[in-house]
């Protein structure tokens, strides 16, 4: 990509929603070009006085689902843009967006593994990109996501991701819940720390490719534990979200 | 007295990646991956692993290691200003 | 083309201001209920016991004052209403701090001071004129709201100086450099006006 990044005009072709807060709209995009699993889109909304917002978000869809991208975005309270996209924008409306953009928070099936991915809350979104690409593109590389969430309703691609557990790829997922749990739950129940990340990084060895991503507090948090149980700076990547969801 | 967890100032703490756009729409690269050189400090990393502030004027970038300045970027409506005087150099990739 | 689309019912977090209060808002300006968190960095911790503040530069002798000290400057309350260039404006803000008039009275100026420089405790500045920060025009402020001033907001002290637009008025600051000639700040030296008075939008250099 040698151009300058230009805004397009995408066009909301589906909304779909994956938790009481969070929805995936499905974009369609006049000048669709492949991305790598990890980048986002910047969206820009103009009032028409002209005051302007802009926000990014990650790139849900696996580069091989071509024409359309899907972004999978959580409703903040008081929010701005989240706000807009969940109570106002409808099939049909037209948002100005431009990318794909990012190159350091990728994963390609090329670039192997081991793979630990972390993700707290809406951060499990360009994490399901790597974990759809892997799928599509038939990687076999361990794979481990540890996934923070408040409650298990609130748990994005939950089905999903139980499913791809199952096909025996050598994909496998943990939970935690800070919030609130089911009765009969037998997954973590507490914030991400230094002893849950050795159990689950474990069995990937000591020099796991690792990908962080949520809200910042709880990057720095599990970027710290990483550190703590020994795994280098330069296989830890990071992509924090911001104050929103903590 | 206020914790280092409840800091709002590190919670509104971004990654170079997130300012990605930006830099993408001015150089006409991909940037994220370029290598940079925090002027304080001497430590390398790659532009999209420092940390950014964009709760702010412009946006401000420091150095993952000692939290220097590295860079700031403010958008006019007569010119893009970009002070890297923090950085020792920055790579773009060819 | 793209340039000037409208998004289909995209007003915005802004709220619309009654008619009495539209006359305080400058042009570009929104009026704000929160008051949001600026941010360029972490928050600086600040021990108290090794706070201090200091006048400096194109002064016959500095000075400065420890936290106890400051304590015991006569302070006042002002009530003002603040705008960040970022577009958003905050309306009769309480604060209680001490005039910079009356900080001040303890040196005595070069008559070639013509500037000052606000400096804080992690590297940030910001310049005005002189006369800027004169006559009660700016103030360094401890308590906001009737409370002691977050750190997230620049506690223990930030500097105030309402007329000029918000990033003028240093969170953390420690001191002020008197000088002969004007050296942009922080965001001065980055596309930002030397000036900024919200009343004439002079948001970035030229305007
Ligand atoms: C690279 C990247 C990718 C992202 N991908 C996704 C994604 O896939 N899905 C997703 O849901 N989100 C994603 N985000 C987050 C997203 O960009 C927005 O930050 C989020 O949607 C909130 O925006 P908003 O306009 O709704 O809320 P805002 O109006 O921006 O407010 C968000 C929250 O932050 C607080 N806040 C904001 N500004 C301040 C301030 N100045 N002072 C104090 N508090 C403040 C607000 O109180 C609120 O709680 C991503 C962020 C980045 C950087
Ligand atoms: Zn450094």
């Amino acid at each position: 990509m040698n151009l300058p990044l230009q805004w397009q005009l995408a066009t909301i072709a589906a909304v779909r929603s994956e938790t009481p807060e969070v929805k995936t709209f499905s974009l369609h995009l006049p000048d669709w070009m492949r991305h790598r699993a990890g980048q986002h889109y910047d969206l820009r909304l103009r009032a028409a006085d002209g005051y302007e917002a802009q926000r990014s978000y990650s790139i849900a869809s696996a580069p091989e689902t071509e024409g359309q991208v899907q972004l999978t975005i959580e409703k903040i309270n008081d929010g701005e843009v989240s706000s807009f996209l969940h109570e106002v924008a409808v099939v049909g409306d037209r948002i100005e967006v431009r990318g794909p953009i990012g190159g350091y928070f990728v994963w390609e099936a090329a670039l192997g593994g081991p793979l630990l991915l972390i993700g707290g809350g809406s951060g499990v979104v360009p994490l399901m990109a790597m974990l759809r690409h892997r799928a599509a593109a038939g990687s076999r590389v361990p794979t481990r996501l540890l996934l923070s969430a408040r409650s298990y309703d609130d748990l994005i691609y939950r089905e999903e991701l139980d499913a791809l557990a199952a096909d025996g790829s050598g994909f496998e997922v943990f939970y935690t819940l800070t919030r609130s749990q089911p009765s009969d739950w037998h997954g973590y129940s507490r914030r991400i720390d230094a002893a849950m990340l050795a159990t689950v990084a474990g069995p990937l060895g000591r020099t796991p490719l690792c990908y962080i991503c949520g809200p910042t507090l709880l990057v720095e948090a599990a970027a710290n534990g990483l550190a703590e149980i020994g795994v280098p700076a330069n296989r830890i990547r990071t992509e924090r979200f911001g104050p929103s969801g903590s | 007295m206020e914790t280092e967890a409840d800091d709002v100032n590190r919670a509104m703490m971004l990654d170079g990646n997130a300012v990605a756009g930006r830099f993408a729409a001015l150089f006409g690269a991909e940037m994220t991956t370029s290598l940079t050189e925090c002027a304080s400090c001497g430590q390398d990393h790659m532009m999209g692993a420092l940390l950014a502030f964009t709760h702010a004027p412009g946006v401000v970038l420091r150095c993952p290691s000692c939290e220097a300045v590295m860079i700031k970027l403010v958008e006019t409506p007569r010119g893009v200003y970009l002070d890297a005087r923090g950085a020792a150099f920055v790579r773009i990739a060819r | 083309m793209a340039n000037e689309f409208v998004t289909r019912g995209f007003v915005g977090k802004r709220q619309a201001s009654s008619a009495t209060k539209t006359q305080r808002i400058p042009p570009g300006q929104h009026e704000v209920k929160d008051f949001p968190v600026l941010s360029a960095g972490p928050t600086p911790r600040v021990a108290l016991d090794r706070w201090s503040f200091t006048i400096e530069g194109f002064v016959r002798e500095k000075v400065s004052w420890n936290w106890d000290e400051f304590l015991k400057l006569p302070a006042q309350q002002f009530t003002v209403d603040i705008h960040c260039v970022t577009t958003w404006s905050k309306l009769d803000t309480r604060w209680t701090g001490v005039s910079v008039d009356t900080l001040l009275e303890h040196v005595e100026l070069d008559p070639r001071a013509a500037f000052v420089t606000a400096y804080t405790f992690e590297g940030y500045t910001t310049n005005m004129p002189l006369p800027d920060i004169l006559n009660g025009r700016a103030f360094v402020a401890y308590e906001y709201d009737g409370l002691p001033l977050a750190a997230a907001h620049g506690g223990p002290v930030r500097l105030v100086v309402p007329h000029l637009y918000f990033w003028k008025s240093a969170k953390w600051v420690t001191g002020l450099r008197l000088m002969d000639k004007d050296r942009s700040g922080f965001w001065e030296s980055a596309g930002y006006n030397n000036h900024g008075d919200p009343w004439k939008e002079e948001r970035y250099t030229g305007d």
